[in-house]
């Protein structure tokens, strides 16, 4: 039966509000944070996310009759409050698998969080959760490597991998800058990284840097008798300046290389993750201006959706905050997309913030990065919370050492395989964190040193992104 | 004044991947992690190579990999059978998982020179 075309303007709510609407598998499901203006109906503003995010426009036009509309639109089939919350509410939206372009983490995120986002309807919106569907995951490639190679790749077993960042992060030569990799690497380090920020700046080009790092590389493996390797950054201004410079870490020898996801784009990103493929290279992520997209929590996108979104566009490592650091991050909420990153089914769990059942099908498992101001204090905590598919990362807690960055790093190893063999051991490490580090600092002057340094420094502010639970 | 610096000089050491950082074992804390292994639902798996080929991907089996072994026992009597047996190598003990395809557990139990 056609349709008559009507002319003028319809409420959102008759054509994208359907309550009855049960979701297929195949949908792609998406949980907004909705705050609308005063006096505008819950269903009409869900609604209207439905319609903005999807097929809709303002006004009815002509040519929609030109095809079937009910088979492309986005639906919006639930409503929830928000606990402790009376000016926003939840709303859950089903968009129909045709709706995206195979294996384009880009598109996806053009269509739900594009326009819509700037909808004067709203006040504010907020992207908590996206359910993938498995038929839209198996068109992604997803990790290049995935947790089992890497660690196959870096002999790395039975504990988290431990790294740091090399600093100061800008202003060192490249000679200068091999030998902090060098001197962290030979103390006891699996990886060192470039800070996010170091690119090909005039103090240090790239590619001086590349040869350096990878003589301080070669070097430590020799001496240390373990794999060792260095993220080094291919973040660049242009895709074929980026992959330049990541055919010469392969030309190098190097097992690894890096790239920031959001400010280097999606596209830049997936594109990226193939070429490690391809290349049997590994990739480690960064994600600065995350924090200006998911910290405010009404407005912008949830952490556990760019994390997510970078599993799919492609990635072995990424930063997830520390809990225990200098930089925000709530506990349960970590654990939440943590899974999210490393396992192959995410059940829904509120308690924490995981809208959806996940079914990651055959993808592999991104490793969680801690990083950020933490130090040896925090070691039992950050293996308790983090578990062994991590890298945890002591910046500052590795140079800052009084004797320079190998006894810190060797002061990170020590505490590290102490808490490991703790907790296989049976003990709880948190409770008996003291205990452990005192007693493995009797063996190791580099980690009594560094208990000693850094006994006074905590980081205890409250988080200002908090999970919406009673 | 003689001068006097509180600074220490570290030494780069050769170390053997997992717990290479810690002081040797004792015998009970050895049964500690293989009853660890066990309880994980990990296959037990010895392993052991000359340490002039320490660095390389395949080290030698000790016989097979101990599928489905839960007695604490029979590793420790295998753990000490291949060190008789080759006292030379180094003799790792692997927790291999089948589900991950992966080692949960993986470090040197005897040092060979």
């Amino acid at each position: 039966m056609s349709k008559k075309y009507d002319a003028g303007v319809k409420e959102y709510r008759d054509t994208y509000w359907t309550p009855d609407y049960v979701p297929l598998d195949s949908d792609l499901l998406a949980c907004f944070k909705c705050t609308g203006q005063e006096g505008v109906p819950r269903e009409e503003v869900a609604a209207a996310v439905a319609a903005e995010s999807s097929t809709g426009t303002w006004s009815t036009v002509w040519s929609e009759l030109l095809t079937d509309l009910d088979f492309y639109k986005g639906r919006a089939y639930r409503i929830e409050d928000v606990p402790g919350d009376k000016e926003s509410f939840y709303a859950f939206i089903a968009y129909p698998l045709d709706l995206f372009e195979e294996g384009s983490i880009t598109n996806v995120l053009t269509s739900l969080v594009g326009n819509v986002f700037g909808f004067k309807a709203l006040r504010h919106l907020r992207l908590e959760d996206i359910r993938f569907p498995l038929a839209f995951i198996k068109t992604c490639m997803g990790p290049p490597n995935g947790i089992q190679v890497e660690r196959d790749r870096m002999n790395k077993y039975g504990r988290p991998l431990l790294g740091c960042t090399i600093k100061p992060k800008l202003g060192l030569s490249g000679k200068n800058y091999g030998r902090v990799v060098y001197e962290c690497l030979r103390g006891g380090l699996d990886f060192t990284k470039d800070d996010e920020n170091i690119n090909s700046q005039p103090f240090q080009r790239w590619q001086n840097r590349f040869e350096f790092v990878a003589e301080a590389v070669k070097l430590a493996e020799a001496e240390t008798g373990e794999k060792k390797g260095h993220y080094l950054n291919c973040t660049a201004a242009t895709p074929e300046e980026m992959y330049e410079r990541a055919e010469f870490a392969k030309q190098l020898g190097q097992p690894i290389i890096m790239h920031d996801y959001i400010t280097g784009g999606f596209t830049a990103n997936t594109g990226l993750a193939k070429w490690c493929r391809k290349n049997g290279m590994l990739l480690h992520i960064h994600r600065a201006m995350h924090a200006v997209i998911d910290r405010h929590p009404k407005h912008g996108i949830h952490f556990r959706v760019l994390a997510k979104c970078l599993r799919l566009s492609g990635g072995d490592q990424l930063h997830t905050g520390t809990v225990v650091g200098k930089l925000e991050g709530d506990r349960q909420s970590t654990l939440g997309y943590i899974d999210q990153l490393r396992e192959s089914f995410v059940p829904e769990d509120r308690s924490r913030g995981n809208f959806f059942d996940q079914d990651w099908g055959s993808m592999g498992g991104v490793f969680a990065v801690a990083s950020g101001g933490i130090h040896v204090w925090h070691m039992p905590a950050l293996v308790a919370i983090f578990g062994d598919d991590s890298v945890l990362q002591f910046g500052g807690g590795t140079h800052g050492h009084p004797w320079g960055s190998a006894a810190g790093a060797a002061a990170n190893r020590v505490a590290l395989e102490a808490c490991v063999k703790a907790r296989n051991a049976g003990r709880e490490i948190e409770r008996e964190g003291r205990d452990i580090l005192t007693e493995a600092a009797r063996h190791s002057p580099e980690l009594a040193i560094a208990l000693e340094t850094w006994k006074e420094i905590k980081f205890e502010f409250d988080t200002v992104d908090k999970l919406d639970v009673h | 004044m003689p001068f006097k610096s509180t600074v220490g000089d570290y030494q780069t050491v050769a170390t053997l991947e997992t717990f290479g950082f810690l002081p040797p074992m004792t015998q009970d804390e050895i049964y500690d992690q293989i009853a660890y292994i066990i309880a994980q639902g990990w296959s037990p798996l010895i392993e052991h190579v000359h340490p002039s080929r320490s660095m390389a991907t395949y080290w030698s089996y000790w016989k097979l990999p101990f599928f489905g072994e839960k007695d604490l026992g029979v590793i420790v009597n295998e753990l000490e059978a291949c060190h008789r047996a080759y006292p030379d190598h180094h003799v790792r003990l692997v927790g291999y998982d089948a589900y991950t395809q992966s080692q949960g557990a993986c470090f040197v139990v005897f040092e060979g020179r």
